[in-house]
């Protein structure tokens, strides 16, 4: 145990070489990851690409088969949970159950034998506005006021790091904005350095200053959030973090600013400080929200690029913003994203339409062509369900 | 308005009250057991510890009076064996806990994703029941005789004093009680320590707490039901156990419990009311002092 003082700032955490071998499968291949210290990082991906498992090799919960842990520098590696400056808000927040509120919050305390434990407890229950709430059992509480208290309970520690595991997966949606401000100021008040993981892309984007996506135990890439969701590397970046339409063909043209790609008889141009690849087969993409959508051919520029005509297959009004799906011949489909500006959708299904974006929006990929799909990823959730239910319904009709 | 008014306010205790009915009548087959025997039993023996010797009778004829001067008798007779049955079952309840909390853990916790494992083991700790319980107390009065292998090689290897003897002893009812009421303790302990979640040791350790913290500060109380249930399952019956204890099994002159004292006075000095005054007031004792032990061990919350 690092001593009996707080930790004045948050530390920063290196990961090398790190690789987790599980009987029977490999949780992750080979990662090297360093936060700054007082740093928010976010470590997003979907269910299963070893997001968690890092959480454990860090809070020391797993050991790792291969590569050293830092934390402020010094090598936690051999070192047990209970001796390691970290502590974690679990997912299912693990509140002792035989505990009140207070005790809950006061037990790393007294086990590093601070001073004035409950007092500090009470300080950190006001912080997360329940000190009303502190002789009451863990199960009398809601589950937005158990993820406050697993939330006290793991700050008032004041530990290097603090280790978030998808805290605010159970809640609803309102509350889970809430408390994502909430954390995110407690971060600011206390400095300490923040290591979130989650599958929500839009909770890893608002909250976190570094997003490191993550899939089959690998980083596939990390920056800021802006970064991240402006100019992906990779297909899989692409589509987890937002939506993207991406089309593949030949590189055929260069020129100093640009790259012109033929997507089946369409010319599609991105600028080259844009494109992972310059030539031969490749992929490229526009956010949905770039692409405008026209009711009349538009006028040829070379500053945007233009496909059509095409047709409206699907229409989904959701309020602030409609989702317009375009299928282009050749190019296949589009999804396009338009703010409701007038009243109502501005094109229906079966509509001819044109689709264009600037050029300067537009991103060309990393990933071989074979790999990165022109479809939607159909690795994520809801596509997966989508696909089982295809599955089912033709197996009920076959029979 | 009226009309409906009243109909609601009468519907509604209505359909309770049906429902009570059939309860009732669901519990009824309970109750009449109950009732024939166990309160009547109970009535008949609380009646015969007041009773007084009848006046010109022989031995063992008693009459139906108030005489409160049994408990005092029986009380200043036998309070040794009332200790010493106390005493005892509290040893054996202990032993029993010390020894089956590792093996309940290790089934339903470290053995968890080995369900093969941990049945096999279940049902090693569930074996000894196929066994009549008198035959295996007998075959440890075999085992542990001043004769057996065990006794005379650990002699001739200077190991025990050559007038040491184990059968008799209380050491060897102590030993005795342990071992039949031990399966009455893993299985309660194994059915808490399997739905332990062990997500709140992960917290514990991740809170600083070392693994023997963790163990006491979050295992114990988490497994408090088992705890109580199994030592309840084992210290009752250990305290009114006579076979164990008895001349004819692991037990001597010196180590009668009050099982045997009862059995001696019913069977062989026909002293009726003495031992229905010792058996109300063992009754009594464990009632009282297992309503202590679950209002002290807090677990109310978590039973």
């Amino acid at each position: 145990m690092s001593g009996r003082e707080f930790a004045e700032r948050g530390a920063d955490l290196e990961l090398v070489g790190i690789q987790k071998r599980f009987p029977g499968f490999t949780a992750i291949e080979e990662l090297d990851l360093t936060i700054p210290a007082g740093s928010f990082f976010a470590l997003l991906g979907p269910s299963g690409c070893g997001k968690t498992t890092t959480l454990r090799l860090v809070a020391g919960l797993e050991e790792p088969t291969q590569g050293r842990i830092l934390i402020g520098g010094r090598d936690v590696t051999d070192t047990k949970a209970h001796q390691r400056p970290v502590n974690t808000v679990f997912q299912s927040y693990a509140l002792f159950p035989h505990m009140s509120i207070i005790e809950n919050v006061a037990f790393g305390l007294k086990r590093r034998r601070m001073d004035d434990p409950m007092g500090k407890a009470h300080e950190a229950l006001k912080l997360v506005e329940l000190d009303h709430l502190a002789q009451r059992r863990p199960a009398q509480l809601s589950g937005g006021q158990q993820q406050r208290v697993a939330l006290a309970r793991a700050i008032v520690n004041r530990p290097a790091l603090l280790l978030l595991d998808e805290p605010l997966g159970a809640l609803d949606l309102k509350l889970r904005r809430q408390m994502q401000l909430e954390l995110k100021t407690i971060q600011e008040e206390v400095g300490l350095t923040f290591l979130h993981v989650t599958h929500d892309q839009e909770e890893a984007m608002t909250m976190a200053d570094t997003v490191a996506v993550m899939n089959k135990g690998a980083i596939e890439q990390m920056g800021a959030p802006e970064e991240l969701y402006e100019l992906p590397r990779t297909a899989f970046v692409a589509n987890f973090l937002g939506k993207s339409n991406l089309f593949t063909g030949d590189v055929v043209g260069t020129t100093s600013e640009a790259l012109s790609v033929d997507v089946a008889g369409h010319r599609i141009t991105v600028p080259v400080a844009r494109a992972q690849r310059h030539q031969g087969l490749v992929t490229v993409g526009v956010r949905p929200e770039k692409v405008a959508l026209h009711l009349e051919a538009p006028d040829a520029a070379s500053t945007r690029n233009v496909l059509g005509p095409g047709r409206v297959i699907d229409v989904s009004f959701a309020g602030v913003s409609t989702e317009y799906i375009v299928a282009v011949p050749g190019a296949g489909t589009l999804s396009v994203f338009a703010q409701n500006v007038g009243f109502g959708p501005v094109a229906h299904e079966g509509d001819e339409v044109w689709v264009s974006w600037q050029v300067e929006h537009g991103f060309g990929l990393a990933d071989e062509p074979e790999e990165s799909d022109r479809f939607p990823a159909d690795d994520d959730t809801r596509s997966i369900a989508v696909q089982r239910r295809e599955a089912l319904i033709s197996e009920l009709e076959g029979s | 308005m009226a009309f409906a008014a009243f109909a609601t306010t009468e519907a509604q205790p209505q359909a309770p009250r049906k429902r009570s009915r059939i309860a009732l009548l669901l519990l009824l087959p309970g109750i009449l057991y109950l009732v024939l025997f166990f309160l009547t039993p109970l009535i008949s023996l609380l009646l015969t510890s007041l009773q007084a010797p009848s006046e010109f009778g022989d031995i063992g004829m008693y009459d139906y009076a108030f005489n409160w001067q049994n408990y005092v008798d029986v009380v200043n007779a036998y309070w040794p064996h009332i200790l010493r049955s106390f005493g005892y079952a509290l040893a054996a309840t202990v032993l029993a806990l010390v020894i089956s909390y590792p093996i309940a853990y290790f089934i339903g916790v470290k053995a968890r994703r080995r369900p093969l494992l941990q049945s096999l083991l279940l049902v090693l700790v569930i074996a000894p029941f196929f066994i009549s319980f008198l035959l295996r107390t007998l075959a440890w009065k075999q085992i542990l005789s001043d004769e057996s292998i065990i006794i005379t090689s650990l002699k001739a290897l200077s190991l025990l004093a050559p007038d040491a003897y184990f059968t008799g002893t209380p050491f060897a009812v102590i030993f005795g009680l342990t071992y039949n009421f031990i399966p009455f303790m893993t299985l309660p302990l194994y059915t808490t320590l399997e739905r332990l979640d062990t997500r709140y040791l992960e917290a514990g350790s991740d809170l600083y707490a070392n693994p023997v913290t963790v163990f006491r500060k979050v295992t114990i109380p988490l497994s408090m039901p088992g705890i109580v249930a199994g030592t309840l399952l084992t210290f009752i019956p250990a305290a009114g156990d006579y076979v164990n204890a008895s001349r004819d099994f692991l037990g001597g002159p010196d180590t009668q419990m009050m099982g045997n004292v009862i059995e001696a006075n019913f069977l062989v000095l026909l002293n009726y009311p003495a031992a229905a005054a010792l058996s109300i007031i063992l009754m009594a004792a464990i009632l009282v002092l297992v309503g202590v032990y679950v209002k002290r061990s807090g677990t109310e919350d978590l039973l």
